[in-house]
């Protein structure tokens, strides 16, 4: 959420900053005039993913073991987590039902009608054929109580703060003109701030580095070996990911009858947090021989194959009609229409796809890796089943050792194979 | 047309600006001079990249002067000037507040309470003829309509110096007439307590139809190379011959005269000197406009040129000063004159036409970098990057843009070309 409002802020039209500045605003009104109502729709779509994102670790968050502490906070996750340890599948498929209806109910009561307020503050020159439309957002609209509130509460309200903030802000702007640097003042300021986080972190730093000397050689062989497994398993399920979400992406993309009464449907299934249905996963691969690791892999795709179909259904609905009729015409056959149209115009969204799931599956590695069930508990290789044991454990050592050489290997993968990727897609496979 | 009052209100003295540091210093604006008096109309006239939006800038103080001062009144400028406000090309307006809202937002700015500020608004919506409009959003207006709420917003704290940033060029043609003639009405009928209005624009008809004074730019530095007075009377007319006069000296002076000199080609990028960019223009159009030329003859008025064209001259200064520095055409008292070269050029076949290309084309200091370059490796060849770095330094942001204008010409001439997928510059073998 704050990376989307940044993003935001620096591309606002430059013609729109320079006529807030022409007209003085100062900087209360200038927030509220330009730069917040600009970055409200991708603050609600972030917001719901942020959402989404947080019911993923619903039942980690909510019970957990450090070290000898045992919190076990009151909620639906605790709830489900106790399911899964007593074994209790009618318990679990309860607790999910719940869970699913208050998905649903957010969805239409909150982060719909959301959406169909956000796209107010659209910068579009014209309307869009397909607004977004929220049955809940009409009745909402259409009430009177509302509009008297609007009209004799929040506006009269709206207008003093806006006086008292000119007065507390008003006329700063207008000397904000020609100073190209910053004030005296905040330049001491920054530097006192930056100061003190240098002291602090460095304090830090050198007791990290004692945490991660002493920890002993045979355990940073666990972490390397670890983190192998982890990627073979996150690059397994992009793989599997990736074959069954492009041709039904393609498919309902490039089908838009298909599209329409699939997408609410597609939107609520990758809602629902893989977590939960855990339990139910493991209950049947639990019984197979590497049980535990199909399971993990199998987790890691609920979790993240939706970002790589989103991604590629908005990449096929990019392609330019002219390019579709063209292979049409020509008769290409499956094999060469992929090959020519379909694989190249969709590469930029696939690599932006894979990067977040890939992401995405590191996440899920902590908890599907090491799990309780039954009252036992599952664990197998890997740098996510390492931290989750570390952390039950209370061993802060190999905590650190294994989220650090997690952080470094995403990192470094990052930006040794995904930039560049994102950089050939740029140059090479951009459509214009 | 000019009051009594002749203190300026507006005076830039000696005014520059420049980005970069020493060595690698862009100039948008060099050392301008201008006034402007109560009761003008000023136009800031000039190709793309001659700082008129730079200059204009810094007159409402949005942004600092590098050299030279701004005195509004006599007082010395800093901050923005509260005294002016801007209607821009893109209209600027509020995608979220409805007309009346994006009008009535200067004036909220400036405390006034909601009553007052409504009032007011609403007289200047009628003013612009947009009632009826007032709780519509900008993307249900048509252009023309956005533009007038442009206005209205702009006029509304009745500023003194009303800035104009190209109103009307991202207008249709239609709705920009009608707009131009509304703006003189105000403007005209003194209807509107605005003392003096400055435009920037790139049209010279519109320049010439409005303005009492246009101040004419060049770019590479930009700078003001000269003034026209216009003293007809409203409402001008395009036809009269009196119009058509002053927009050929007006033409005359945007276009200037061809350099002969030795030094006018400037020197290759690295070497001491100054480096003077190729033209942004592919050379296709180059011999459209050659072409076009000789069906005349060896002389065509530039003026008449681009109206039967239908181009302005952004659109046709480029292939001009292609035509200039590969001495195909000479620019005299606002003709453009094919020379003997430009003539045999014109006529010969396409591969004649590429030899001859290319033997102008390696007069050029830039061209003949590169190609030295190039010449000088094993394989003969080299990474765009190597070109890139030494062009950043003398061209800033522009340096892609002039290096894809040397490929261009470089694969016309067939002296060089580009090899995508390694990102090389190699010799064409010959």
């Amino acid at each position: 959420m704050t990376f989307s409002f940044y993003q935001t802020l620096t591309t606002i039209p430059r013609e729109l900053h320079e006529a807030t500045r022409v007209f003085q605003l100062n900087r209360w009104l200038s927030l509220k005039t330009m730069e917040l109502p600009f970055a409200t729709l991708p603050l609600v779509w972030n917001s719901m993913m942020s959402w989404a994102g947080g019911w993923f670790f619903l039942m980690a968050a909510e019970t957990f073991t450090v070290g000898e502490r045992d919190f076990r906070l009151p909620g639906l996750g605790s709830y489900l987590q106790t399911a899964a340890n007593d074994g209790d599948v009618r318990a679990i498929f309860m607790g999910l039902g719940t869970l699913i209806v208050v998905i649903v109910l957010m969805d239409r009561f909150v982060w719909r009608p959301m959406l169909v307020w956000a796209n107010k503050f659209k910068v579009e020159s014209t309307e869009s054929d397909d607004p977004p439309e929220s049955g809940f957002y009409n009745v909402l609209s259409r009430s009177w109580l509302l509009e008297q509130f609007g009209r004799h509460i929040w506006s009269p309200i709206s207008e003093r703060i806006d006086l008292t903030m000119g007065r507390i802000f008003g006329g700063a702007s207008a000397k904000r003109g020609q100073t190209e640097g910053r004030s005296p003042l905040s330049i001491v300021l920054l530097g006192i701030g930056g100061l003190a986080l240098a002291i602090f972190l460095a304090y830090n730093l050198q007791g990290v580095v004692r945490m991660l000397v002493a920890l002993p050689v045979s355990d940073w062989g666990r972490i390397g070996l670890g983190t192998l497994a982890t990627l073979a398993r996150v690059v397994l399920s992009l793989l599997i990911a990736l074959v069954w979400t492009l041709p039904v992406g393609v498919a309902i993309g490039s089908n838009p009858r298909l599209a329409a009464p699939l997408s609410p449907v597609v939107q609520i299934v990758a809602a629902i947090p893989a977590t939960a249905l855990f339990p139910i996963a493991l209950l049947v691969l639990l019984r197979l021989p590497a049980g535990l690791n199909i399971a993990a892999v199998l987790l890691m795709l609920m979790g993240t194959q939706w970002y790589l179909l989103f991604n590629i259904i908005a990449g096929v609905s990019a392609i330019p009609q002219d390019l579709i009729y063209m292979s049409k015409l020509l008769q290409l056959r499956k094999w060469d229409r992929w090959r020519t149209l379909y694989l190249p115009a969709l590469f930029p969204y696939l690599v932006t796809g894979l990067i977040t799931a890939g992401g995405g599956a590191w996440n899920a590695s902590i908890v599907a890796e090491h799990t309780h069930f039954g009252g036992r508990t599952f664990s197998t290789t890997g740098v996510g089943a390492l931290i989750s044991e570390a952390t039950a454990r209370g061993d802060y050592a190999l905590l650190l050792g294994a989220t650090l050489t997690m952080i470094l290997t995403v990192v470094g993968i990052n930006r040794l194979f995904w930039r560049r990727l994102y950089r050939l897609a740029e140059e090479k496979y951009r459509v214009e | 047309m000019n009051s009594a009052d002749n203190t300026p209100l507006l005076e830039l003295q000696h005014v520059s600006r420049h980005y970069g540091k020493e060595h690698h210093r862009f100039t948008a604006v060099q050392d301008v001079n201008l006034q402007i008096l109560p009761g003008e109309f000023v136009c800031l006239l000039g190709p793309s990249g001659c700082g008129k939006s730079t200059l204009l800038r810094m007159i409402a103080g949005l942004a600092p002067t590098s050299e030279g001062q701004i005195l509004y009144r006599g007082e010395l400028l800093t901050g923005v000037n509260p005294h002016t406000t801007i209607v821009f090309q893109t209209f600027a307006l509020y995608p979220w507040l409805t007309v009346l809202e994006n009008v009535e937002v200067p004036l909220k700015a400036q405390g006034m309470p909601l009553d007052q500020r409504r009032r007011m608004a609403l007289t200047q919506i009628d003013r612009v003829g947009l009632d009826g409009f007032e709780s519509a959003y900008p993307r249900e207006l048509s252009g023309g309509m956005r533009q007038k709420c442009g206005f209205a917003r702009a006029m509304v704290v009745q500023p003194e110096l009303l800035c104009l940033d190209e109103p009307f060029s991202a207008l249709d043609v239609l709705s920009a007439e009608s707009l131009r003639g509304e703006l003189m009405e105000l403007w005209l009928s003194k209807a509107i307590p605005t003392k003096a209005v400055l435009m920037v624009t790139h049209n010279i008809e519109e320049a010439v139809l409005m303005a009492d004074r246009i101040v004419v730019m060049d770019k590479e530095p930009g700078r003001i190379v000269g003034e026209v007075v216009v003293t007809l009377r409203h409402p001008r007319r395009r036809k009269d011959t009196t119009f058509q006069a002053i927009v050929d000296r007006v033409y005359a002076l945007a276009i200037g005269k061809t350099e002969l000199t030795a030094d006018a080609l400037g020197t290759a990028p690295g070497s001491p000197g100054r480096t003077i960019g190729l033209p942004n223009v592919p050379i296709g159009q180059m011999t459209g406009l050659l072409e076009k030329v000789s069906e005349e003859g060896v002389r065509h008025d530039l003026y008449r040129l681009t109206e039967e064209l239908t181009l302005e001259l952004d659109d046709i200064l480029p292939a001009v000063e292609a035509a200039e520095i590969l001495s195909f055409a000479l620019v005299e008292q606002g003709d453009i004159v094919l020379t003997p070269l430009g003539q045999t050029f014109v006529e010969a076949s396409i591969l004649t036409r590429k030899e001859i290309m290319a033997g102008r084309a390696l007069r050029l200091p830039m061209i003949r970098w590169i190609y030295e370059t190039l010449q000088q490796d094993d394989d003969h060849r080299a990474a765009e990057e190597f070109f890139l770095d030494r062009l950043r330094a003398d061209f800033g942001d522009y340096a892609e843009q002039q290096f894809d204008t040397a490929i261009d010409w470089g694969r016309y001439a067939e002296l060089f070309a580009f090899d995508d997928d390694t990102d090389e510059l190699y010799l064409e073998p010959n």
